[in-house]
């Protein structure tokens, strides 16, 4: 707004602009009450603009977002690809009892649970743990050089990850297995263990997401009162006691947060990287809801069970989200959207 | 924060400790990245009996001159960047007026509306259904498909939407009172004023089609289609599998890994350029869409 300084026939833009505005108001207050249709149709060709703005999303929005939605009745009914969605028969429970009865599906949920449950034990706190690191780095160039390296890998592809993992670990090439040589052990392939496809799949996501997610702790940290700090110097406290008595404590608000929007979304296993790493052989360990799904849904053609399991898995990871954001609104009343 | 000088004995020992912990941290994520950039530069036999661990041995250019001499190399660059460019320009055409349009006071059902794009990010049809939609609506195995069917995030317009509420009505005034309407007050105050924001979306966009994967390989049966990640992904699969491939490359000094490792430092190079021009703008981005009073 280069302009915004000019003036109107000699008086402030400014005051142009209150005075336009009480015309304005004073006009809606005196005008005349119409009839409904005729206000809805004045507002529409006034405000015609925000609606052409609007309505490209929104018609998005159902074609690709809720159309599918329509589309998860098949979940209820014997799909048949010739019939389409409308024109199968219902069948009712049906696909849910198959699902419930199915072991390979107990053991997906179980295994979503429980790698979730280990990136909440080992995932959540790298973060905090970094930020907290990151406060006591007085040199500033080696502090943003290492922010920028620890960023770098949040930007990265899950198939370079898995790439990267593959290479690593492989039995005979993967650097892992150099170094065990160099200890005098023998050669492990990782990769088809199922003791060890959850520690490399948490570890990984802490390599990658650690860096990233310390950001949001940082700007909490930027935010406590210096003050604080001040009279902990006065009162002669070391830095140490500073992070516990006062850092800690003054982000705890954003770590609850943070915590329980992780909680909510348990359900979330980030299943691509999943299914670039796991193999069958580490399908009792890895395998979880959304890559049995897939191979279900889209590799065997099943579609309505697999669509009944994702029902499943969706409805779940509704109820903690809700729930989530219940709670975070009573402890801060902040709501996460 | 502080003075050096005024530190205890004790405390200069915990910073020093601190450091080098938070050196060693970001030595172990760099490690990873210079460890696949030696096994793309070293020989076959190196690689295969895992001699490299930091540099690389015998070094070559084999594995390089192997992929730049695959034609389906160079098609699927092209359509990663075809993805991400195109992708990027379509998203930002929904995103930028409809965040404009659902910060405007004036609209009638805003509340609706948010809560309309905002429960897409509570509860998602999952991926059968969406496979079968995008099915349905002859989208399998084109282009254009993925180019529209991944162009809006709710997270995205929310983030846009909360940053154009911020923006103080004054200078929407101005505009006004110049006769502007809605699209130029757009154009002309709402973009130039929230370059930041926009910078960020943009980011979020380009990052999740230049990585994009998943849909591509289930979507895009054709060759001549695929982007670079299902390229990669496919190259990984076969390679170590393919009996007539471990034939040539014994002859040829490269391998399996170092073909792999070429490829993923191939992809990560254009990452690595446009990263320094985007990290002043998402630690702040992340920040703004997040948490709302």
């Amino acid at each position: 707004m280069a302009d915004r300084n000019s003036d109107v026939g000699g008086i402030p833009m400014e005051e142009v602009v209150v005075e336009a505005n009480e015309a304005i108001r004073e006009r809606r207050r005196t005008r005349v009450p119409e009839k409904n249709w005729v206000r809805v149709w004045d507002h529409f060709r006034r405000e015609w603009q925000i609606y052409a703005m609007l309505v490209p999303t929104i018609i998005w929005f159902l074609v690709f977002l809720y159309k599918p939605m329509y589309g998860l009745q098949i979940a209820f009914k014997d799909y048949s690809i010739f019939r389409g969605v409308a024109g199968s028969p219902w069948v009712g429970w049906e696909h849910f009892q198959t699902l419930f009865a199915n072991d390979q599906f107990i053991r997906a949920v179980r295994n979503t649970i429980t790698i979730s449950f280990y990136n909440l034990l080992f995932g959540f706190p790298a973060p905090i743990i970094l930020a907290l690191m990151f406060n006591e780095v007085l040199h500033a160039s080696y502090k943003r050089t290492a922010q920028t390296i620890v960023y770098l890998p949040h930007f990265i592809s899950s198939v370079i990850i898995a790439g990267i993992v593959i290479t690593a670990f492989s039995p005979t090439a993967g650097i892992i297995n150099t170094i065990l040589g160099w200890l005098g052990m023998d050669a492990v392939y990782f990769l088809t263990q199922p003791g060890w496809f959850r520690p490399i799949f948490v570890g990984t996501g802490i390599w990658q997401e650690a860096g990233f997610g310390s950001i949001v702790f940082l700007a909490a940290i930027a935010g406590v009162n210096p003050s604080l700090y001040e009279s902990a110097v006065v009162d002669g406290a070391n830095r140490w006691q500073m992070m516990w008595k006062i850092t800690i404590p003054s982000i705890l608000p954003t770590i609850l947060i943070m915590l329980i929007i992780r909680i909510g979304n348990v359900m979330e296993v980030s299943f691509e990287l999943v299914l670039l790493l796991y193999q069958p052989a580490t399908y009792a360990t890895a395998d979880v809801v959304n890559t049995w799904v897939y191979r279900q849904g889209l590799q065997s053609g099943q579609y309505d069970l697999a669509a009944a399991a994702g029902l499943f898995n969706a409805v779940v990871a509704f109820v903690l989200v809700m729930a989530a954001n219940t709670l975070s609104r009573r402890y801060s009343r902040t709501s996460l959207w | 924060m502080m003075n050096w000088n005024l530190y205890s004995r004790g405390d200069k020992v915990y910073a020093v400790i601190v450091s080098v912990l938070i050196g060693m941290f970001t030595a172990a994520t760099l490690y990873p990245f210079i460890y696949i950039a030696a096994v793309s530069f070293s020989s076959g036999f190196a690689a295969q009996a895992g001699k490299v661990v930091l540099t690389p041995i015998d070094a070559t250019l084999e594995a390089y001159g192997y992929i730049i001499t695959d034609p389906q190399f160079w098609i699927s660059y092209r359509n990663t960047f075809i993805y991400t460019i195109g992708g990027t320009i379509v998203s930002l055409a929904f995103i930028v007026p409809c965040a404009y349009a659902l910060s405007r006071p004036q609209l009638k059902g805003r509340r609706f509306f948010n809560l309309f794009i905002a429960f897409t990010m509570w509860f998602n049809a999952g991926l059968i259904p969406f496979f079968l939609n995008m099915r349905d609506l002859g989208l399998l195995d084109s282009m254009f498909g993925i180019v529209i069917a991944f162009a809006i995030n709710a997270f995205n317009i929310i983030l846009l939407r909360n940053f154009f509420e911020s923006i103080p009505q004054s200078f929407e005034e101005a505009a006004r009172m110049d006769g502007a309407n809605d699209f130029q007050v757009l154009w002309k105050v709402f973009i130039p004023l929230s370059k930041p924001a926009i910078a960020t979306i943009t980011l979020f966009c380009i990052v999740a089609r230049w990585n994009g994967f998943f849909w591509a390989m289930v979507l895009l049966q054709s060759e001549d289609k695929i982007p670079l990640q299902v390229f990669l992904r496919h190259t990984i699969a076969t390679l170590s599998d393919d009996d007539e491939f471990a034939m040539v490359q014994t002859a040829a000094g490269f391998s399996a890994e170092t073909v792999t490792a070429a490829i993923i430092i191939c992809s990560i190079i254009p990452v690595l350029i446009v990263y320094p021009f985007i990290q002043k703008y998402f630690e702040k981005g992340i920040l703004l869409g997040g948490v709302k009073e």
